[in-house]
C-alpha cells in the first residue's frame, strides 16, 4: 500500500554505545501502523536494533518489516524507523537534517556526555524536525535556529544598525512585492 | 466538524503550495527581529501543503487530478509563479508525493496511461535522487508494462547501484528485486552490477543482490553465481541461508540441465554447519531436484544416504528415509539403499528406527522387486521384531504381514489417495471429546473424504508459501523484505507445483466444501421442519448462486440441498438499506414449466426479521413425489416481505407503522442434474471404470458449435456435471484436443465416473464424446442428459 499521507516516520531512537536508551520517540499515527508499542516491545526492538547495527558500518537495514536508517557518531547511535515501502532517500534526508542540527547545537561535539547535558535542546530539535510522524523540516540550520534563541552560526545582527537597516530593507521588500503584484 | 474547519484552510494551503507570500514575508521579518531567524531552504512547506490538500480532496478524484495537473505543465496557469509552463515544485519531498498521487489517479485510467508513462519517464531523469528513485519505483510497479518501457527506470536504478551512499544502493537493489519478480528479463542488464554487490558491506544489500540474481540469472551466469555463493554461505545467518536454499530450489526448476552444479552446491552446504530450518530447506531442494530431474536421482540419493549417516536432526533423517523408501525400489540397485536404511534401524533413536522400518516395508512392497530381494527385506524386518520400542515392533509386524500377502501389497502400492487431513482431524477430535460416541462404536472412516495425493501436495505447497510469507514478514532479523522472500517462496511453489493456483484453490476448495457441508447441516438441523428430512443433506451445492446483481438493495444467494426425498433451497438474504427493516421475508418460487410437477412444495421457512447488513436465511422445501425420479427445473423467484421504516434514533420500527408489503423479483434458480451429484474424488478411478463395466454406460456425442475453444467448453461441462475433475482435467494442454475424467457420487452414494474426449476445429466448434458409467445405470443416463 503506497503511503499517500504525510506520516512517514514511525520512530526515532538514540542509543549509546552499550545499547542503552538516550532518547526514543515512537509515532503511531499512520493508518496502517502496528499500533502503540508497549514499553517492553520498544525495549526489545531497540536491543535488536542495536545488536544488528553495531558491527555494520553502513547506514541502512531492513528489520521487522521496517526500514531503519542509522548514523553512528562518536559513541552515539541515531536511528530513524520508517515503513518498508517508504522512500528511503526521503527518510535519509530527515535523519540527516536532524543529526546535523543536533551537531550544530552541540557545537559539533556529539557524544553521550554532551548530549545528556543538553538533552533539552536535543529533544526540542527532534520535535522541530518531526511532529507525530510528519517530517516538519529537513534543513539543519532552520531546525537549529528554531531551537535556539540565539542564531547559531548565523550572522549577528548588531543592535546599532537595527533600526535603519531594517527599515530600509522593509521598504525595499515592499517595493519588490508591489512590483510583482502588478 | 473538524474536517470542515480544515477544509476552509484549503485556500491558504494552495497558496503555500504555489510558493506565494509566505517565504517573502518571512524574509521581510527576518531582518527585523533580533533572533536572526534562518529561512529554511528546504521549501518543506510545499510538502506539507501538498499532503494536506490531498488529504482534504482525496475522495474527489477530479480534484486530485487537478492538483496533479498544476505541476505537470498541463494547466494554463500564468507564468509568474515559477517561470514558464506549469508551476514547479521546489521541494523534493513534495515531488515524491506528487508522483504517488499522479500514479493513483492515472493508473486505472487507460486513456491516461500513456500520459502517466511519459510523466514518469521525465521524472526519472529528475536531478534529485529522491524523486528519481520514487519515479523509477512507481514505474516498476505499474502493471502491464513491457521490458522496453521499463528501460528508463532500470537504467536509473542501475546508476544508483554504484552510488557511494549505501542508502541509495539499498533502495535501488530493493526496487530491482521487486521488479525481478514480474519482469526478470528487464533486470538482466544489471546482472553484472549486482554481482559486484554480493560482497557489499551492507548485509541487506548483499542479500537482495543474491536473491535478485537468483531470479534473473541465465544459464551462463549460474555457474559463476554458484561458485560465489559457496564462499558466501559461511558468513551469513541461518534465516538468510534458508532463503538462499529456497531460491536455489526454484533455480533448479528453471535450469534442469545444470543439475550437476546445483547438486554439488546443495550437498556441499549440507555437510557444513547449519540449523534445522536451513537443512530442511536444502533437503527439500535436493528431493525436488531428484523428483523432477531423473538423471540426477542416483547422485541425489547417494548424497542423501551419506547425509543421514551423521545427521543430528531426527526430523531430517525421517524425511530422507521416507524419500528413500519411495524412490529406492525403482533404482537399479536397491540393495545399496537397503543397507543404508538398515544401518539406521540398528543405530539410531526410536523415531528414526520406526521411519526406517517403514522405508524397508516400501522396498518389500515394491512389485518390481525380485523374490530374493523380498526375502532379504523380510529377514531384516523379522530382526526388527525384537526392538525395544513398541512402534518399531508394530510397524515391523505389519510390514511382514503386508509383504507376505500379494493382494495387500498390490493395494498398498497402487493407492494414490489419502484422507483430507483437516477433516480427519476434526472428526477425530469430535470423537475423542464425546464419550457417547466412543460407547456407540468404533470410529468410522466413512464420512471422511479422500483426496488424491497430487491434490494434497498442492495444498501443502500453497500453505507453505503462505506460511513463508507470514513468517518472513514478521521475521525479526535482517532478512530481506517480505517481497523478496515471498517471491522466492512463491517462485519455488509455482515452479514446484505444476498445479496452477487454480488447482490448488480447487483442492483446498474441496476441503473447505466439506467444512461448509458440516456447517449447513448444523444450520438446517436447527430448523425443526427441515431437520425432519434427515440428519444431513446428501448433497449441497458448493457454491452459492447469486440471484441478484451485486450492489442492489437486497442481495440474495441461493444454495441447494438435496436430501433423500426432498430438495431444500436456502436463500441467504441481506438487506443493505439502513432505513428500513424487513419482516416475514420469504421467497416465492414458481416453476417455469410443468416439468416440476414431481416437485411438491412442502414447507416455506421465512426469516422473521431482517435488519440492515445482517444476513439471514430463508428456506423453501420441496418433496420429490417419486423417489426414483430426479426432476430438473427452473424456478422464477420473487422475494416477498413486509417493509417497515426504522426510527433512526432507536433502530426500532416506527410506532404504529404496520409496514407495507413489497416484492422484489430475483433471477431464476435452477435445479439441474449436476446438483444431485456430490463431487468427490474417488481413488483409482480407472479400476472403478473397468469394474463398472459397459452395462452401466451411457455414451453420447455432442456437436457444440457455440463454443470457440476447448477451455470454455470444458469449464461449462464441468459446471453442468457437478463432479470432481481429476488432475489436469480442467487444464487442456492443447487447443485441438483434450481428454478429461470426472468422478462423483450420485446422491452421495452411487459412484460415477465420467470420461470425456473433445476436439476442436475452428469452423465447426467443439465435438465432444461423453461416456458415463455408474453403479446405477439410470444415473448414467441422467448425467448424460444433464449435459445435453
Amino acid at each position: 500500500m503506497v503511503n499517500h499521507s504525510l506520516y512517514t516516520v514511525q520512530a526515532v531512537v538514540v542509543l549509546d554505545s552499550d545499547g542503552a536508551r538516550l532518547l526514543a520517540k515512537y509515532y503511531s499515527r499512520r493508518p496502517s501502523a502496528q499500533g502503540h508499542k508497549s514499553l517492553k516491545e520498544q525495549k526489545k526492538f531497540e536491543s535488536e536494533l542495536f545488536s544488528k547495527t553495531r558491527k555494520s558500518s553502513s547506514e541502512v537495514i531492513l528489520l521487522d518489516g521496517q526500514t531503519v536508517l542509522f548514523k553512528y557518531i562518536n559513541d552515539v547511535y541515531f536511528y530513524l524507523v520508517g515503513a518498508s515501502d517508504e522512500n528511503e532517500l526521503l527518510l535519509s534526508s530527515v535523519l540527516n537534517g536532524l543529526v546535523e542540527a543536533i551537531s550544530a547545537l552541540l557545537k559539533h561535539n556529539v557524544d553521550k556526555r554532551n548530549l545528556l547535558d543538553n538533552l533539552d535542546m536535543v529533544v526540542l530539535a527532534l520535535d522541530e524536525t518531526i511532529d507525530d510522524g510528519i517530517a516538519l523540516e529537513t534543513d539543519p540550520s532552520a531546525i537549529a535556529s528554531n531551537v535556539s534563541k540565539r542564531g547559531v552560526d548565523t550572522l549577528d545582527v548588531s543592535l546599532a544598525n537595527l533600526n535603519e537597516q531594517t527599515l530600509l530593507d522593509a521598504y525595499k521588500q515592499a517595493k519588490e512585492r508591489f512590483n510583482l503584484a502588478l | 466538524d473538524a474536517k470542515d474547519v480544515v477544509r476552509r484552510w484549503g485556500n491558504e494551503a494552495n497558496e503555500a503550495l504555489n510558493g506565494k507570500a509566505l517565504s517573502q514575508g518571512a524574509s521581510f521579518f527576518g531582518g527585523a527581529s533580533s533572533a536572526g531567524q534562518v529561512v529554511s531552504t528546504s521549501n518543506i512547506v510545499q510538502y506539507h501543503a501538498m499532503g494536506l490538500l490531498y488529504a482534504i480532496r482525496q475522495h474527489d478524484r477530479m480534484a486530485v487530478l487537478k492538483l496533479v495537473n498544476t505541476f505537470t505543465g498541463q494547466s494554463k496557469s500564468s507564468g509568474w509563479m515559477g517561470g514558464g509552463g506549469g508551476a514547479t515544485l521546489r521541494s523534493n519531498m513534495a515531488h515524491v508525493l506528487l508522483i504517488r498521487y499522479a500514479v493513483e489517479v492515472m493508473e486505472g485510467d487507460p486513456s491516461r496511461a500513456s500520459q502517466l508513462h511519459e510523466l514518469l519517464k521525465e521524472w526519472v531523469r529528475h536531478r534529485s535522487d529522491m524523486v528519481s528513485l520514487e519515479a523509477a519505483r512507481a514505474m516498476c510497479q505499474l502493471p502491464g508494462l513491457n521490458s522496453k518501457q521499463l528501460t528508463p527506470a532500470v537504467n536509473a536504478l542501475q546508476v544508483f547501484l554504484s552510488s557511494p551512499r549505501p542508502t541509495v544502493r539499498f533502495a535501488a537493489i530493493r526496487t530491482l528485486n521487486m521488479l525481478a519478480r514480474t519482469h526478470p528479463e528487464a533486470v538482466q542488464p544489471c546482472n553484472v552490477d549486482m554481482e559486484g554487490l554480493i560482497t557489499d558491506s551492507n548485509r541487506s544489500v548483499a542479500t537482495f543482490a543474491i536473491t535478485t540474481l537468483l531470479k534473473t540469472g541465465n544459464e551462463a551466469s549460474v555457474d559463476r553465481l554458484m561458485k560465489q555463493m559457496q564462499g558466501f554461505m559461511a558468513e551469513i545467518s541461518d534465516e538468510f541461508k534458508t532463503i538462499v536454499a529456497e531460491a536455489v530450489r526454484s533455480l533448479c526448476r528453471k535450469f534442469p540441465a545444470k543439475h550437476g552444479v546445483f547438486l554439488a552446491f546443495l550437498s556441499g552446504v549440507l555437510r557444513d554447519e547449519g540449523g534445522l530450518e536451513f537443512k530442511w530447506a536444502v533437503i527439500e531442494a535436493i528431493i525436488d531436484l531428484a523428483k523432477h530431474v531423473p538423471e540426477c536421482k542416483e547422485a541425489a540419493l547417494a548424497h542423501l544416504c551419506e547425509f543421514i549417516e551423521d545427521c543430528e536432526f531426527t526430523k531430517l533423517s525421517v524425511r530422507v528415509l521416507h524419500f528413500l523408501g519411495e524412490e529406492g525400489p525403482q533404482t537399479a540397485r536397491p540393495t545399496m539403499y537397503i543397507r543404508h536404511i538398515y544401518n539406521r534401524v540398528v543405530l539410531e533413536n526410536a523415531v528414526v528406527r520406526a521411519a526406517a522400518v517403514s522405508a524397508l516395508a516400501k522396498f518389500g512392497a515394491a512389485t518390481a522387486a525380485d523374490p530374493s530381494l523380498q526375502q532379504s527385506v523380510r529377514v531384516l524386518l523379522r530382526r526388527c521384531l525384537d526392538d525395544r520400542e513398541d512402534e518399531v515392533r508394530d510397524r515391523a509386524a505389519w510390514a511382514l504381514r503386508m509383504t507376505g500377502d500379494t493382494a495387500m501389497r498390490g493395494k498398498y502400492v497402487r493407492d494414490d489417495s489419502t484422507f483430507a487431513l483437516a477433516v480427519l482431524e476434526r472428526k477425530l477430535v469430535e470423537y475423542c471429546a464425546n464419550p457417547a460416541a466412543a460407547a456407540a462404536g468404533q470410529f468410522s472412516f466413512d464420512g471422511i473424504p479422500r483426496i488424491s495425493r497430487a491434490q494434497e501436495e498442492e495444498m501443502r505447497d500453497r500453505v507453505r508459501v503462505e506460511a513463508m510469507d507470514a513468517v518472513l514478514t514478521g521475521s525479526a532479523v535482517s532478512a530481506p523484505s517480505k517481497q523478496a522472500a515471498a517471491a522466492a517462496g512463491a517462485d519455488a511453489a509455482a515452479a514446484a507445483a505444476p498445479g496452477t493456483p487454480t488447482t490448488a484453490g480447487t483442492a483446498s476448495g474441496f476441503a473447505d466444501a466439506f467444512e461448509r457441508q458440516a456447517q449447513y447441516a448444523e444450520k438446517l438441523n436447527a430448523i425443526p421442519e427441515l431437520a425432519a428430512f434427515g440428519a444431513q443433506p446428501l448433497v449441497s451445492s458448493c457454491a452459492a448462486a447469486d440471484l441478484t446483481e451485486a450492489e442492489t438493495e437486497y442481495v440474495v444467494r441461493c444454495i441447494k440441498h438435496i436430501y433423500a426425498g426432498h430438495v431444500v433451497f436456502q436463500f441467504d438474504v441481506t438487506n443493505t438499506i439502513p432505513e428500513q427493516i424487513m419482516e416475514q421475508v420469504e421467497v416465492a418460487m414458481e416453476p417455469e414449466d410443468d416439468s416440476a410437477a414431481e416437485l411438491q412444495p412442502v414447507v416455506v421457512v421465512p426469516i422473521p426479521e431482517l435488519r440492515c447488513n445482517e444476513p439471514g436465511s430463508a428456506y423453501v422445501a420441496f418433496e420429490r413425489a417419486d423417489a426414483a425420479e430426479f426432476p430438473t427445473a427452473t424456478f422464477g423467484c420473487t422475494l416477498k416481505f413486509v417493509v417497515k421504516e426504522i426510527d433512526p434514533a432507536t433502530g426500532e420500527p416506527m410506532e404504529g407503522d404496520d409496514g407495507f408489503e413489497d416484492e422484489y423479483s430475483l433471477e431464476a434458480a435452477d435445479l439441474g442434474a449436476g446438483d444431485y451429484m456430490l463431487a468427490t474424488y474417488i481413488p483409482d478411478s480407472h479400476a472403478l471404470w473397468e469394474a463398472l463395466g459397459a452395462d452401466s454406460e451411457a455414451v453420447e456425442v455432442f456437436a457444440l458449435a457455440a463454443f470457440d475453444g476447448i477451455e470454455a467448453c470444458i469449464t461449462s461441462v464441468a459446471a453442468l456435471l457437478g463432479m470432481c475433475p481429476l488432475d489436469g482435467a480442467l487444464r487442456p494442454k492443447s487447443k485441438a484436443a483434450h481428454q478429461a475424467v470426472f468422478t462423483g457420487k450420485w446422491m452421495g452414494a452411487a459412484k460415477t465416473v465420467a470420461r470425456t474426449r473433445m476436439t476442436f476445429q475452428k469452423g465447426s466448434g467443439v465435438t465432444m464424446e461423453l461416456a458415463v458409467r455408474s453403479e446405477d445405470p439410470s444415473v448414467s443416463q441422467l448425467v448424460v442428459a444433464a449435459v445435453a
